[in-house]
């Protein structure tokens, strides 16, 4: 069976900022339809700006970027956020209309031309973002959970077939981040792909089955998560630090314990400690 | 003397219904390093504001009973000789950081509080010592890294001698390696400073290997503040939606299997030692 071709094509593009800082240095990557993407590494190294060039907020200054086989140098913003929809870190970035009920349509005003249809389209994502409440509400006004969630509604609303989120955990509660997974999970059901900057570890080893690793405005791995998590020299050099389960098998491994070295969830580890607190593996080098 | 007290206090905001604070009533003792953690909108922002006197003194709203600071009632003592007993670093320190230079914006506090030059200079080094950030003094806020704007804050606000430091959500732009180290940077400042240290944080996996108390709130209210293992043990933690570390649930579940006894650990090597002995029962 024939592979199908690739939905994102970056082809060895570089960004540098008018004072001559290279922000991102010959990347070249692939993604597929309906892939679940983390993009990690240190401050700085170039994920926010590389997200960026995908819904033509900032313009490669070197290299090609393909969506759908279509080279996007040439596409106007507008046209590609129907596409990509990307969703900041800070909400109070995106959002500028007078109320809740007019920010949403206004993200809608392009796709619906009838008042009516536009109404009640924008009825609907009020209500399935359970925003209703705050129909006449000043964003300005909301909460910062609540306006994380109209930012959110007010770029899925239009459907677009990638979304891209920066930071979407942070300074988010578990009730939150289990929204959010219930969230993309759901996306993720419709084929749509989903790119996720993330600084949070637990939540991309557990989640997010790829991982971009990016460093000095490159990408230094690109792999299943868990193989690059588990790194001590990725981690290291791209300023993570070790999930829980891996610090603890290394721990363990100091006393004599066999290191499990690829850990891919929290119940591998829990079932090899019972295993140790119940004296069925003993330790491979007395101390 | 209790460095802030709280007795019997509620505050709403100005057009809201809801009481944000609701009957706190609070002791922060010296020398101490404090979790303070609740779900989102529990509050906990809400809590810090008072402990300078933003509120009732800034954000306007209604409120009853009191805060102290040092014996200081918060409603009548200004917010600058407040600012002296209580530190804060705000959420993002971007926009707490104003002057030129680096070495300006330490300054600034103690030319306000009418410092000698000679102390001043004294204390910037001292500050910007304790912080790692004598290299960058001469620089610009806006051309320094998420973690080093972080620490010019704290070095800003330790410059002013505090006895209480409170951050809130110091870690949430840093990457995990530069969080880790501002976290364990501020728990060498703790003791060697002897002050209290009071963060409000979401990574709670960072935070509480160092924490020796921590206060829990939901709804506005102060549901637990006890002694770090006694909180992490009790069903008020686990009840929270809080991002628990990964630690806490693993020995929770080996404990419901009874194949571990005692606390749960708060730390990797604490979580180690636990095993060891559990191996030789």
């Amino acid at each position: 069976m024939m592979k199908e071709l690739p939905l994102i094509i970056i082809e060895n593009v570089d960004y540098i900022y008018p004072n001559g800082t290279a922000a991102l240095k010959n990347i070249s990557l692939t993604i597929h339809k309906g892939e679940m993407i983390a993009i990690m590494g240190k401050n700085g190294a170039g994920k926010t700006t590389l997200i960026r060039t995908l819904n033509g907020l900032i313009r490669p200054t070197a290299g090609d970027i393909f969506i759908n086989y279509e080279n996007i140098n040439m596409k106007s913003i507008a046209e590609l956020s129907q596409k990509v929809g990307l969703i900041f870190q800070n909400p109070s970035h995106q959002l500028f209309a007078n109320s809740v009920e007019d920010e949403i349509k206004f993200s809608l005003k392009n796709l619906y031309q009838d008042n009516e249809e536009l109404q009640l389209k924008t009825d609907d994502v009020l209500k399935s973002f359970n925003l209703e409440k705050y129909r006449e509400r000043s964003p300005l006004n909301l909460s910062g959970g609540e306006s994380k969630k109209l930012a959110v509604a007010s770029i899925m609303c239009r459907d677009p077939e990638i979304l891209v989120f920066d930071e979407p955990t942070l300074g988010q509660d578990a009730n939150e981040i289990e929204s959010f997974i219930t969230l993309i999970d759901r996306e993720k059901r419709k084929e749509k792909t989903v790119i996720i900057i993330t600084h949070n570890i637990e939540f991309a080893f557990e989640f997010i089955p790829r991982t971009i690793l990016m460093a000095e405005g490159q990408i230094i791995a690109d792999g299943p998560t868990h193989n690059i998590l588990n790194s001590i020299f990725l981690t290291e050099r791209s300023s993570l630090v070790l999930p829980q389960t891996r610090q603890l098998s290394l721990a363990l491994s100091k006393e004599g314990f066999q290191e499990l070295t690829n850990i891919t969830s929290r119940h591998e580890i829990t079932e090899y400690l019972m295993k140790i607190l119940e004296n069925k593996i003993s330790k491979i080098k007395e101390e | 003397m209790d460095l802030v007290r709280f007795e019997g206090f509620s505050f709403r905001y100005k057009g809201n219904e809801v009481y944000a604070l609701d009957d706190i009533n609070l002791r922060i003792e010296e020398n101490k390093f404090i979790l303070l953690c609740g779900e989102t909108g529990s509050g906990k922002t809400t809590l810090i504001r008072c402990m300078n006197g933003l509120i009732p003194q800034f954000y306007s709203g209604f409120y009853k009973g009191k805060v102290f600071v040092h014996g200081m009632d918060t409603i009548n003592t200004s917010i600058s000789n407040l600012s002296t007993e209580v530190g804060i670093v705000f959420q993002n320190p971007e926009n707490q950081l104003i002057a030129m230079n680096v070495e300006h914006e330490i300054a600034f506090g103690l030319e306000n509080l009418g410092v000698p030059p000679k102390e001043i200079s004294k204390r910037i080094q001292e500050s910007a010592s304790l912080t790692e950030i004598e290299h960058i003094l001469d620089k610009a806020p806006f051309e320094l890294s998420g973690g080093e704007q972080q620490r010019v804050a704290i070095a800003s606000i330790l410059v002013l001698k505090p006895k209480f430091l409170i951050l809130d959500e110091p870690t949430a732009l840093l990457d995990p390696y530069m969080a880790k180290k501002i976290i364990t940077l501020l728990k060498e400042i703790q003791l060697d400073r002897n002050l209290s240290v009071m963060i409000s944080e979401h990574r709670l996996d960072l935070v509480i290997p160092f924490a020796e108390e921590i206060i829990l709130m939901k709804n506005g209210r102060i549901i637990e503040h006890n002694s770090r293992d006694n909180v992490l043990n009790g069903l008020k933690f686990q009840n929270l939606k809080l991002n628990k570390p990964v630690i806490y649930t693993i020995f929770k579940e080996l404990r419901k299997r009874n194949l571990i006894k005692g606390n749960i650990p708060a730390s990797i090597p604490a979580a180690l030692d636990l095993i060891k002995k559990s191996q030789h029962e």
